[in-house]
């Protein structure tokens, strides 16, 4: 019987040392340090033109590096050609040769390697097993569903066994629905064959609900490498605050709150972050506003505020409809209020202790 | 009231595809029915109208060695064309697709000959074919010493000289179909294959070119009836000579219905060569039918 335990694969590390990368005159990537361990789930994020996806080429040996160093496994493959690195990839778009049935393009890099036929055969059953494509083999891609597609290119990034394995949005073609199931399914197939996984989104669903470790990436740079907690719990700049998160961290300047609700060691003129669901509403809290808007989610609602004039959004559990105009105040939890240099960007630490209210436990 | 709106739409509907099909009828079906039956028909001479005489024409041409040596010629014709310009057209437009300094005047330059007259090209090439002093005379002889050659003077040679500046003018027509099609092909499909470590010929051979096979079969199908009914350059070239050894059979049909005026044995012929496009024709779709990967 032939199964995962067939195709398991020993994950290699990579290093990015001061990787840079440069088009004509703008950065795609602006000196860019990261190791991503052997055998994990790194998930690049960031929006659109971040330079999450030119980071993950360079990886791969499709684009070339402008500066610094790529090593895969303790070997430096800056300058290796893409066939040489050892590894496999998924495209946004599959990239499945649309003239070959799914067996050929499931075994079509072990063809190019003149991998024995009969060795062929018996690992296209297994991916096949794995997969559960056994009854499309023979089909042409044409003729597969957008879920089935994705799951032959993802059989032809498995079955060659590398030790890496690079994935460029390949959900985003996908509907909600099936974007969710093959989630699951990638991470499941991630744990269980041990490759080292470098993926990237947009989606901050997708990088927190998969990835061992989640590197934020803004404008080329890098903003955070944390596991999905911290990233969300301990948001490292305003830019990781304000990108993770639905909706994103209210950030209040420290002026519209009252002193003594603000963390030991804040300046004036600093940022304050409280993420909408963090505030519970208090009547003695320290956070008070006028509602401007209510939007009601269902399962929660969401409140719009003037607080000093400063807008603040806020969750509200269950079905509380307050009127606009309402005074509402909110108290938080003691880490639930992040303090940020607006003149950096960056996280200030040692400000959040015991100055905020506890949370009322009822 | 709905029966006489559906006749009305019926109406307009013709009547938007009349001046068309006036046109395609007049100079393209009325002559093509016309020429089958006139193949049937002696040819008319001042007093004597056309009679009918049955297949005569049809054995006159079998039994006319001018023919089966225009035939032979056309075959050799094609032969020495199509492969040669369809190969040649895709090795011009894979190199321009690539990443290239000059890419753009490199496209023009291949592109050139296109848009020469045919007759144009014939009289350049008259120049480098001239013996003595021509081009090739002056680059053979200089290089290797060659003496000079007749080259479209000679029997031996004429049909090869004529080739050449056939397969110059198509090349870089056949290219842009060529370049087009490999434009359209999506990057994310070669990169795909360099990442399971596919070279440059694996790639062209397993990915490239299967997926420009309906381009291909276009292009041939379109080689081959140009191989018919290319003779213009000829005129200037040869003038079917010496000895016929340079005339293909349009040149033939040419010769016999508007210099010696046997209109209805240049009928005849002009059946065989519809004949003999249809049958290749639909032989390259038979042909290339299962090969052809279609999106």
């Amino acid at each position: 019987m032939s199964g995962i335990a067939d195709v398991r694969v020993a994950g290699q590390e990579i290093r990015l040392e001061h990787v840079s990368k440069s088009y004509g005159t703008g950065l795609a990537a602006d000196d860019v340090n990261l190791i991503v361990p052997a055998g994990s789930f790194t998930v690049l994020l960031g929006p659109s033109g971040c330079g999450k996806s030119t980071t993950l080429r360079m990886i791969a040996g499709l684009e070339e590096t402008t500066d610094g160093r790529i090593l895969i496994g303790d070997r430096d493959v800056t300058r290796v050609g893409v066939a040489q690195r050892n590894l496999s990839m998924v495209f946004q778009s599959y990239a499945l040769f649309p003239h070959l049935s799914v067996a050929e393009n499931i075994t079509f890099g072990l063809k190019v390697r003149k991998v024995s036929r009969a060795e062929r055969q018996r690992r296209l059953q297994t991916v096949a097993s794995v997969l559960g494509l056994e009854a499309l083999l023979e089909r042409k891609p044409g003729q597969l569903s957008g879920g089935q597609q994705q799951r032959v290119a993802l059989g032809r990034a498995i079955i060659a066994e590398k030790p890496v394995c690079l994935m460029d949005e390949p959900l985003s073609n996908l509907d909600a629905k099936l974007r969710h199931e093959m989630r699951v399914e990638i991470r499941a197939l991630q744990q269980q064959l041990g490759f080292t996984m470098v993926y990237v989104t947009h989606d901050q669903v997708e990088a927190i609900t998969m990835a061992d470790q989640v590197v934020l990436l803004n404008g080329g740079r890098i903003e955070q490498v944390a596991d999905p907690r911290t990233l969300y719990a301990r948001p490292a700049t305003m830019f990781a605050a304000r990108f993770i998160g639905t909706p994103p961290m209210n950030l209040i300047p420290a002026s519209a709150l009252p002193v003594e609700a603000l963390p030991r060691g804040t300046r004036s003129d600093d940022m304050i972050g409280v993420r909408p669901e963090a505030l519970i509403l208090d009547a003695s809290g320290p956070v008070r506003g006028v509602v401007r808007s209510v939007e009601y989610l269902g399962s929660d609602t969401l409140v719009d505020l003037d607080v000093d004039g400063a807008l603040v959004q806020a969750r509200l559990p269950g079905q509380d409809m307050p009127a606009p105009g309402t005074l509402l105040a909110f108290g938080h939890g003691p880490d639930d209020l992040h303090v940020f240099d607006p003149a950096t960007g960056r996280r200030r630490e040692g400000g959040v202790v015991e100055t905020g209210l506890p949370r009322q436990s009822n | 009231m709905r029966a006489w709106k559906l006749k009305r739409d019926w109406v307009t509907g013709w009547l938007l595809l009349l001046p068309a099909m006036v046109f395609l009828f007049a100079f393209t079906h009325i002559p093509a029915v016309n020429s089958l039956i006139n193949s049937f028909y002696s040819t008319p001479r001042g007093k004597r109208a056309a009679k009918f005489i049955g297949l005569d024409n049809y054995e006159r041409m079998i039994g006319d060695p001018v023919f089966w040596k225009v035939l032979g010629n056309n075959l050799w014709f094609a032969m020495g064309t199509i492969p040669a310009s369809v190969g040649l057209a895709l090795v011009m437009a894979l190199w321009v697709n690539g990443r290239l300094p000059g890419r753009g005047f490199a496209r023009m330059a291949f592109f050139t000959p296109t848009v020469l007259p045919l007759i144009a090209v014939a009289n350049i090439w008259l120049f480098f074919y001239t013996p003595g002093f021509g081009l090739f005379d002056q680059l053979f002889g200089g290089l290797f010493g060659w003496s000079s050659t007749n080259w479209l003077g000679s029997p031996d040679t004429a049909l090869n000289a004529v080739i050449v500046v056939t397969i110059w003018k198509e090349a870089g027509f056949f290219m842009i179909f060529y370049l087009a099609a490999l434009q359209a092909m999506p990057v994310s499909l070669v990169e795909a294959a360099r990442v399971e470590g596919a070279n440059g010929w694996t790639i062209f051979w397993r990915i490239t070119f299967p997926l420009l096979m309906p381009t291909t079969l276009f292009v041939s199908i379109n080689a081959v009836i140009n191989s018919f009914r290319l003779v213009d350059h000829i005129f200037i070239l040869t003038d079917g000579g010496p000895d016929n050894a340079s005339a293909v059979l349009l040149f033939y049909i040419y010769e016999i219905a508007f210099k010696f005026w046997e209109t209805g044995y240049a009928a005849t012929l002009t059946v065989a060569l519809l004949v003999l496009l249809c049958l290749l024709a639909i032989g390259q779709f038979f042909l290339f039918d299962r090969k052809v990967h279609y999106k």
